[in-house]
C-alpha cells in the first residue's frame, strides 16, 4: 500500500495526464459530475455522489458510430474509430464499480459491443471509499461494500493523507506510472486504512435503507410481480421524465438515431429511457402503450428480467442517485417496500 | 394537515370528490410524492409539509378525464398554473373541488445539502404548523441547523403572494416568504456582454442531461405529443450534445411557453442538474410586461394574453433591433 497527501493530488493527475487521459469528479455550474481533468478544473473529491455516474466514461451518453457522406452518385461511409488511448476515471465509488459489472454482462457478452469493450480495455479505475455513506445510500443491500471498491486500484482518505493501493495488473501498471509521487505506507497507515473501513461499516449499519429486504425478487417471481396491481397505484405520480434512468450506473439502453445535415448523416447512438414514450418502437408500433407498463417495465428489469439472465445478479447498485433526484420522490426502495408491505398486509 | 385530512374525508365520504390529490408520506423527511387517494382509510399517508413543493395543477389534465370530480390541493403559486390550464382548455374545472392550502414556502432538499447537511435522519421544523424559522436537522454527524429561508426553493424568495387566484375552500394561514426581487438576476444577465451571456448559459446548459423534466414537470408544457419525441424528425433531439442544448432544446421549449409561463418555477426545481431554467421564462415575461404593460399568465381565466391579442399600440417587430 502507498499513500499520497491531499495536497500532492494535483501533482499527481499532472503526471496521470502525461501518459493518460483522466476523468475525475469536477465542479462546473454549481454541479459536480465526471469530467475531463485539466489544470483549472475545480476538481471535487468530496461530493460523495456525482449527479450523473461515470458511466459515461465507458458508455458515452451520446456517441458517433458512422458518418455517411454524399458526393454526387457516391456514397462513403466512414465509421468511428474505437478508443486507442489510455484512461483513468478516477473517484468513483464502489457502487459504480459494481455498476461496471452490471454493463459488463451485457455489452461484454455475445455479440460484444467494441465501441464499450474497447473503452474497457483501456480505462482504468481509481476508486475511493466512502469516508461519509449518506441516508440515500443502499448499496450493502446489494452486495456492495462501500469501504472496499473492487476497483483496479482502491483509495481510503484518511485525515490529510490518500492511501493507494493497486488491485489488479492495470492497477499495478498505473500504480508504476505514478510511483514517484507515492510514497510506501507504514505499518500504522495501513492500521488507520483498517480502521477507516470499520469506521465506514458502521455508518452503513446506521443507514435508514440497510435493511431493505430484496427477498421475492428474482425470475421466477416474474409473472407475479408483473401482474400485480400494484404498479397502477405506484406509477401514477410519475412524470415520465428520464431522470431515474439518465442518472443510474446501470441503466444500459440505448437508442440509435440518424442526424441528416443535407449531404451528410451521422448514425449515433444515445442513452434512451424505459420512461419515454417511443422507448424500444418498433415498425410495428410500440410494445409498451402506458406510463404504468413503461414505469413497470424499469423495476422489472432491474429486479426480475436482469437477475433471471444474470446468475441472479441485481442491475441496482444501491447508489441512490433516483432516490435523490427523481422530481416526484419516487424510486427504486420505494417500489421494494409497496411489494414488501402488500405482501404483510394479505 | 390535520384539518385538510378531516375536510378530504368529509368530502369523500358525501360524495362531493371521487378522488383527493395531495401528497402522500414518503420513506425518509424529506420525499412526500404526489397521490391519489380514494378512501378515508387511505389517508393516513396523507402529509402535507414544507416539503410539498410539487404542483399539482399538471396532474388535473389527466384528473379531468376521470370519473367524478377530485378534491385537488393547490398552493397560492399553483393556483396561476390551474387558471392558465383552464384558459387553455386542458383542465375542466368542473371536475375539480380546488382547496387552497396555506404555504410558508416550500423547501429544498438540495440546498439543504449544498449546505454540507448529511446523512438526514429527522428534520423538525417543516411542518406546516411549525412556525419555525430554523429547521433542526438529526443527521448520523450529529444535529445541524439551517434556516428556513436558506433552504427554500428560488420560487418562494420572489413568491407572487399569498393569495389563491382560483378555489373552492381555503385551508391553512400563509407567510410571506418573497425576500428578494423577481427580476433582479434577469437584470443581472441583462447587464452583461454578449460574450458574457453566451459563457453564462454555456456554462448552465451543457450540464443538461436531456431527461426531460423541465418539460414533463411544466403545466404550460401540456402538448398531447412533443415535437421533441417524434421519430420523423432527424435531429439530434434526443442525444445530449451541446449543439441541442444549449442552442436548442430550452430555448424552444422557453418561446413556446411565453405569455403562458406563470413563473410556478417546477423547471428549476425539478433540474437533476440544478440549471436556473425559469431565468429563460422570466426574461420573456419581464420584456411582455415592459411590451404590452404588466401581465400575469393566470392571474384570471378569461382576460385576452398580450401574445394572442393584436393591438395597434404593439410593439413593432424593429424593437427587437432597438432593444438588442
Amino acid at each position: 500500500m502507498y499513500k499520497i497527501a491531499k495536497e500532492n493530488l494535483s501533482a499527481l493527475f499532472q503526471k496521470i495526464a502525461e501518459t493518460r487521459e483522466l476523468y475525475l469528479p469536477v465542479k462546473t455550474a454549481g454541479q459536480t459530475n465526471f469530467g475531463a481533468w485539466n489544470a483549472d478544473a475545480e476538481v471535487d473529491l468530496d461530493t460523495l455522489k456525482t449527479v450523473k455516474s461515470a458511466k459515461d466514461a465507458f458508455f458515452p451518453q451520446s456517441e458517433s458510430l458512422y458518418n455517411v457522406k454524399k458526393e454526387g452518385k457516391k456514397m462513403s461511409i466512414e465509421p468511428e474509430t474505437l478508443k486507442e488511448q489510455d484512461f483513468v476515471v478516477f473517484g468513483m465509488r464502489a457502487c459504480d464499480v459494481k455498476g461496471m459489472e452490471v454493463l459488463d454482462n451485457v455489452f461484454l457478452s455475445d455479440p460484444v459491443d467494441t465501441f464499450y469493450a474497447a473503452r474497457r480495455d483501456h480505462g482504468t479505475i481509481v476508486a475511493m471509499a466512502c469516508h461519509e455513506p449518506e441516508e440515500t445510500c443502499f448499496c450493502k443491500v446489494f452486495g456492495v461494500d462501500a469501504a472496499s471498491p473492487a476497483s483496479d486500484v482502491a483509495v481510503w482518505t484518511v485525515g490529510e493523507e490518500l492511501y493507494w493501493k493497486a488491485q489488479t495488473e492495470k492497477g499495478e501498471a498505473l500504480t508504476e506510472a505514478v510511483k514517484e509521487l507515492l510514497t510506501e505506507a507504514e505499518l500504522s497507515g495501513e492500521a488507520a486504512v483498517e480502521a477507516e473501513k470499520d469506521s465506514i461499516h458502521k455508518i452503513v449499519e446506521k443507514l435508514p435503507y440497510r435493511n431493505l429486504s430484496l427477498e421475492g425478487w428474482n425470475g421466477d417471481a416474474l409473472s407475479e410481480k408483473f401482474d400485480s396491481p400494484i404498479w397502477e397505484e405506484l406509477y401514477k405520480p410519475c412524470l415520465a421524465c428520464g431522470t431515474c434512468t439518465f442518472v443510474c450506473p446501470t441503466c444500459q439502453c440505448y437508442d440509435i438515431k440518424d442526424y441528416t445535415a443535407g449531404d451528410t448523416v451521422s448514425r449515433y447512438r444515445c442513452w434512451d429511457s424505459c420512461m419515454y414514450s417511443d422507448f424500444t418502437m418498433m415498425a410495428h408500433g410500440n410494445n409498451r402503450t402506458s406510463q404504468m407498463q413503461r414505469f413497470r417495465q424499469r423495476f422489472m428489469h432491474k429486479l426480475v428480467y436482469y437477475p433471471a439472465n444474470n446468475n441472479g445478479m441485481y442491475s441496482c447498485v444501491g447508489c441512490g442517485r433516483c432516490v435523490e433526484k427523481c422530481p416526484q420522490a419516487l424510486n427504486i426502495v420505494k417500489v421494494i417496500k409497496a411489494f414488501q408491505n402488500q405482501g404483510g398486509e394479505k | 394537515m390535520q384539518e385538510l385530512i378531516n375536510r378530504a374525508k368529509e368530502l369523500l365520504a358525501d360524495g362531493t370528490v371521487a378522488r383527493v390529490l395531495g401528497w402522500k408520506a414518503g420513506d425518509l423527511p424529506y420525499n412526500p410524492e404526489p397521490a391519489y387517494f380514494e378512501s378515508p382509510e387511505e389517508l393516513k399517508d396523507f402529509v402535507y409539509n414544507g416539503f410539498c413543493g410539487a404542483n399539482l395543477s399538471k396532474y388535473m389534465i389527466e384528473a379531468s378525464r376521470l370519473e367524478g370530480k377530485t378534491m385537488v390541493c393547490l398552493k397560492p403559486c399553483d393556483t396561476y398554473s390551474f387558471n392558465q390550464l383552464i384558459k387553455e382548455h386542458r383542465v375542466d374545472r368542473e371536475k375539480a373541488y380546488i382547496v387552497g392550502v396555506g404555504c410558508k414556502g416550500k423547501l429544498d432538499i438540495e440546498r439543504i445539502r449544498k449546505q454540507g447537511i448529511k446523512g438526514i435522519e429527522s428534520i423538525k421544523g417543516a411542518e406546516i404548523t411549525d412556525d419555525a424559522d430554523t429547521l433542526t436537522i438529526q443527521t448520523i454527524y450529529g444535529e445541524k441547523t439551517c434556516a428556513y429561508a436558506d433552504a427554500m426553493l428560488e420560487r418562494c424568495h420572489v413568491c407572487k403572494g399569498k393569495e389563491h387566484m382560483i378555489f373552492d375552500e381555503q385551508i391553512g394561514e400563509s407567510k410571506e416568504t418573497k425576500d428578494a426581487e423577481r427580476f433582479a438576476e434577469v437584470e443581472r444577465i441583462e447587464a452583461m456582454s454578449p460574450e458574457e451571456k453566451f459563457a453564462y448559459f454555456q456554462s448552465e446548459l451543457s450540464k443538461c442531461i436531456r431527461c426531460n423534466a423541465c418539460r414533463n414537470a411544466c403545466p404550460a408544457c401540456s402538448c398531447r405529443k412533443c415535437v421533441f419525441d417524434s421519430n420523423k424528425f432527424d435531429s439530434s433531439q434526443k442525444a445530449n450534445v451541446d449543439s441541442f442544448e444549449e442552442k436548442m432544446f430550452h430555448i424552444i421549449r422557453a418561446f413556446h411557453v411565453a405569455g403562458r409561463c406563470t413563473d410556478c418555477g417546477e423547471c428549476s426545481r425539478v433540474c437533476p442538474q440544478g440549471i436556473p431554467l425559469h431565468l429563460f421564462n422570466r426574461k420573456f415575461i419581464k420584456d411582455i410586461d415592459e411590451l404590452y404593460g404588466e401581465y400575469q399568465a393566470g392571474a384570471d381565466t378569461d382576460s385576452t394574453a398580450p401574445l394572442t391579442d393584436y393591438t395597434f399600440e404593439d410593439a413593432e417587430p424593429s424593437i427587437v433591433g432597438k432593444r438588442g
